[in-house]
Formats: structure tokens, sequence, C-alpha cells
């Protein structure tokens, strides 16, 4: 477990509003690197502009939110609902697009590329055009383009959502992979109780609008394999999961 | 697709071979409806004076389509990044798109073209073909994906790289969707001006229409409807051909 690993992300008494609306808050909240910090919550809570608010696309109201990086670039990974790829480029210029937008020139851009695509399990598919990939392989391209720059944190806002369950897995182990491999600070957005105990070291639960942090869950640190998916500790921090989700139903 | 459907083709050939037997059998008298093979004679005799006609007549609409690519672009990037502009200059665009063109043409000859008719009939074919260009590019301008345009306030994309990167290929097929209209757009504008300014000073084909018209000489007419024809053709299978290549 990571006891004493920077903090990669933060966030103090933030606050979001739209217009009249308050939408989240106040959070505190911190992410060291090699962790993965899992945010679970009812649609509508806010777990979603939290994260944007944390990867600098949404303004914060009050309080405040860093990301963090000492070495790499300190522009977050994140990988949205959607793959979001650019359908006239192909998977190794999708994923060198942050690479390009820095100024990078376009042969050592390219070879980063092809080296995420490979992290990711498509080197073949280098000059492959999006719409001839299947939805995870494209969400996996995303990734990739999540991961080019070597960030310190990376945000996942339910990405995962609409592939299939084996897809999945291969996208969660993907995720779990670069959290070891880089020392990553993730967070993730879900609403999958087995896919955030699969994921999390701790598991946050947020609460209806405006979303508040309700429970911490933390979940024993085991090898995340397949018997993890079947062993009482998983479904131990799942009841727990549920035990709260279902309190705020009850609640509301 | 390289193969050639040859059933129009054939049509064609079965058509012309009616018309030819028709015209002779019932006699129809060439001012009226000239046979094919009259028509082809016209083509041959008449050749060097219509073919550097035509080549005006081109001229004047690839100029009048570079004109229109380039200012419909400009007005539509103006436009996307300044909603006021569009919303209040859009609505009189439309009026002077919605305003017949012929109508326009004698105000616009007046105004520009009396001592230099090749600008008037410039003006009038840009004013028809430029509208589709412009709504076009601006409807592609307009068609970015939000989730891409999220990736790029995160990457802190400059303008520039914006534009680039994001705002010029997400609006290319619309764009050249808009300049395949424009092009027939703008060989119809420079036909229609060269009628309206009843002048040969430019020398193009409608010109040669006219004039043929004026001395009865009906298959000349017809050998010049031919080559408009054509160029309307070639113009459409080249931009057809370049959109194939932007999809693949």
């Amino acid at each position: 477990m990571p006891g004493e690993s920077p903090i990669r992300l933060s966030a103090t008494q933030a606050c979001v509003r739209f217009g009249p609306l308050d939408a989240l808050g106040p959070i505190d909240l911190t992410v060291q690197a090699g962790e993965c910090v899992v945010l679970l919550g009812p649609s509508g809570c806010g777990k979603s502009t939290l994260l944007a608010a944390l990867a600098g696309l949404q303004a914060v109201a009050s309080g405040d939110v860093q990301a963090d990086a000492t070495n790499g670039s300190d522009i977050p990974g994140v990988v949205f609902q959607e793959p979001n790829l650019m359908n006239w480029a192909t998977a190794q210029d999708n994923v060198a697009l942050p690479l390009a937008l820095a100024g990078m020139n376009k042969t050592a851009r390219l070879g980063r590329a092809q080296k995420a695509l490979k992290r990711v399990g498509l080197g073949s598919f280098a000059t492959a055009y999006p719409r001839t990939l299947s939805g995870g392989m494209r969400m996996r391209v995303a990734l990739a383009r999540a991961l080019v720059n070597d960030p310190s944190a990376l945000l996942l806002d339910e990405p995962f959502a609409a592939i299939d369950e084996l897809g999945r897995r291969t996208l969660d182990d993907l995720v779990l992979a670069a959290k070891r491999d880089h020392q990553l600070a993730v967070l993730f957005v879900t609403h999958s109780v087995d896919e955030a105990v699969y994921l999390a070291d701790r598991i946050l639960v947020l609460s209806p609008r405006p979303g508040r942090i309700m429970a911490e869950i933390a979940v024993p640190n085991m090898p995340r394999d397949p018997a993890f998916l079947t062993s009482s500790a998983f479904a131990e921090a799942a009841a727990a999961a549920r035990r709260v989700l279902s309190a705020q139903l009850v609640a509301a | 697709m390289n193969r050639i459907d040859i059933a129009p083709v054939l049509a064609g050939l079965l058509l012309l071979a009616l018309w030819e037997g028709l015209t002779r059998f019932f006699h129809v008298p060439t001012v009226i409806l000239p046979p094919p093979s009259a028509i082809g004679a016209a083509l041959g005799d008449r050749g060097p004076l219509l073919l550097p006609a035509a080549g005006v007549t081109m001229g004047l609409a690839l100029t009048a389509l570079a004109i229109s690519i380039g200012l419909g672009t400009l007005v539509a990037l103006i436009f996307a990044r300044i909603p006021l502009l569009e919303r209040s200059l859009g609505p009189y665009a439309l009026v002077l798109q919605a305003t017949p063109i012929v109508a326009i043409a004698p105000l616009v000859i007046i105004w520009t073209g009396i001592e230099n008719p090749r600008r008037a009939i410039l003006i009038l074919a840009v004013i028809v073909a430029v509208f589709p260009v412009l709504t076009s590019a601006l409807a592609g301008l307009k068609a970015v994906d939000p989730g891409l345009d999220r990736l790029f306030r995160l990457h802190k994309a400059s303008g520039t790289q914006r534009f680039l990167r994001l705002e010029l290929p997400t609006a290319a097929p619309f764009l050249l969707a808009g300049i395949k209209t424009a092009a027939g757009l703008s060989l119809v504008g420079v036909v229609v001006a060269e009628f309206v300014a009843g002048t040969g000073a430019t020398g193009g084909l409608s010109w040669r229409l006219v004039e043929a018209g004026n001395r009865l000489e009906t298959a000349t007419m017809f050998a010049a409807l031919f080559l408009l024809a054509l160029m309307g053709l070639a113009l459409h299978a080249v931009l057809t051909l370049i959109e194939r290549q932007m999809r693949t």
C-alpha cells in the first residue's frame, strides 16, 4: 500500500456550482502516486464534475483542486465515457495527439504513440482508422492516448460502461498495470460496484447532489486476478459499498 | 469502382440513333431540330470558334469557384468565431441568396461591368456560388465533437492547433459537399451573367450560343450546349474523385 507516496491529486473544500445549483461539495480528497481511488455514487451526484474539476476542465466555485506532477506531464491523462477519437486520423495519430499539441516532432511522437499502443495490446493496429476498430479497441486507443505523455495522474470517467464484460476486464487490468508500472495516481468514476471493488485501493461513496463523501471503504491489498473476484474480501467490500448506496436510497 | 456500367452508354446510343432516324424520316428542318450528325458536324466546323470560348467560360467558372471557396470559408470562420455577426447578418445573406441572380445581374453590370464585363461576370457567379460554401463550411465548423473539444482544452491547444487539427478536418467533408454544389452553380452563374451582360467582349461560350441563335444556326447552338454540359460533368467528376480519395 502506498503509505508515504506523494499526493498527486487533491481537492480541498472544493465546491462546484452551476448557476444557482449546488452541484458538488464541499469535497476533500487526495490520491497518492500508485493509488487507485474509485468514486462511486448515484447518477447526477457530481462524480464527473469532480473529475472535470481535477482535470482543470471545470472551475470550482470555492475551495481548491490540484493535479501535481514531480516528473512527466502536469496535464493528467483523462479517459471520458466515449473514446472521442478523431475519425480522420489513424490510431497512432490519435494516440500522438497530446504530444503533437505539446509541440513534439512527428518522428518522436509517433515512436511514443506506437509504444503506448503496444502497452494496450494494439501494437499491430497503429495505422488502423477508428471506424475499423471495435468499441473495446477504440477505448484502448483512448487509454493509450491518455498515457502517452507519461502523466502522473490518470482520470477515468465511467470509461468502460458501454463495453462488454470481458473487454471491460481487459481494460480494467490495463488501468491496474499502468498504475503499478508508472506509480500513477488513478481516479476512477463508475456506477458499477463490482468494477469499483476490483480496481480500488479505496472507494469513496458520494451522496446525491450536491455530492459529498458519505463513506470511505478500504479494499484489502490483494492481487487483482479472477480469484480475487470470488474471495471473501471482494464480497465484503462490495457488500459494504452496497449498504451505503442503499442507505442513500432509503434516505431519499 | 473502375467498372463502367454499360447500360447508360447503350441507352444513350439508342436515343441518338432514334433522334437521327426520326429527324431524317420526318424531314424535320435543321433550324428546328438538327440531327446528331449535323450537331457533330457543327462541332467540327465551329470547333475553332467554340473551344476557345468554352475555355474562357470554364476559366471564369473556375476563378469564380476559387474566389467562392476562399470567401465562403473565410466568412464561415468569422461567423463561427463571432456568433453575433452570424445572427445579425445571416438573414440578409439569405435575402441575397433567395433573390434570383438574373434579377440582380443588370444592376451589377451597371455598377461594375460596363467597362469590365469580366469583373461583373465573376461577381455574379461568386454571388451564386459562395452560399453553398459558406453554409456547408459553417455547418462543418459547428460539427466539432464536444468530447474532442474537451480533449483539446485539456491539452491547452492553441487557436491555430484547434483550427488545423480539429475544426478543419471536421469541416472538410461538409465543405467538399458544398464545393461540389458551388462548382455547378459557378458555371450557371457565369453562363447567366454572360447572357445578361449581352456583350461578346469576354468571348464566353454563352455569347457564342446567343450569336448562333441570332443566326438560326441551331446545330451550333446544340454543339455549344453539348460543350457546356461536358464542362459541368467534368467539374462534378473531378470533385467526386477528390471526395472519394478523402474518404479512403
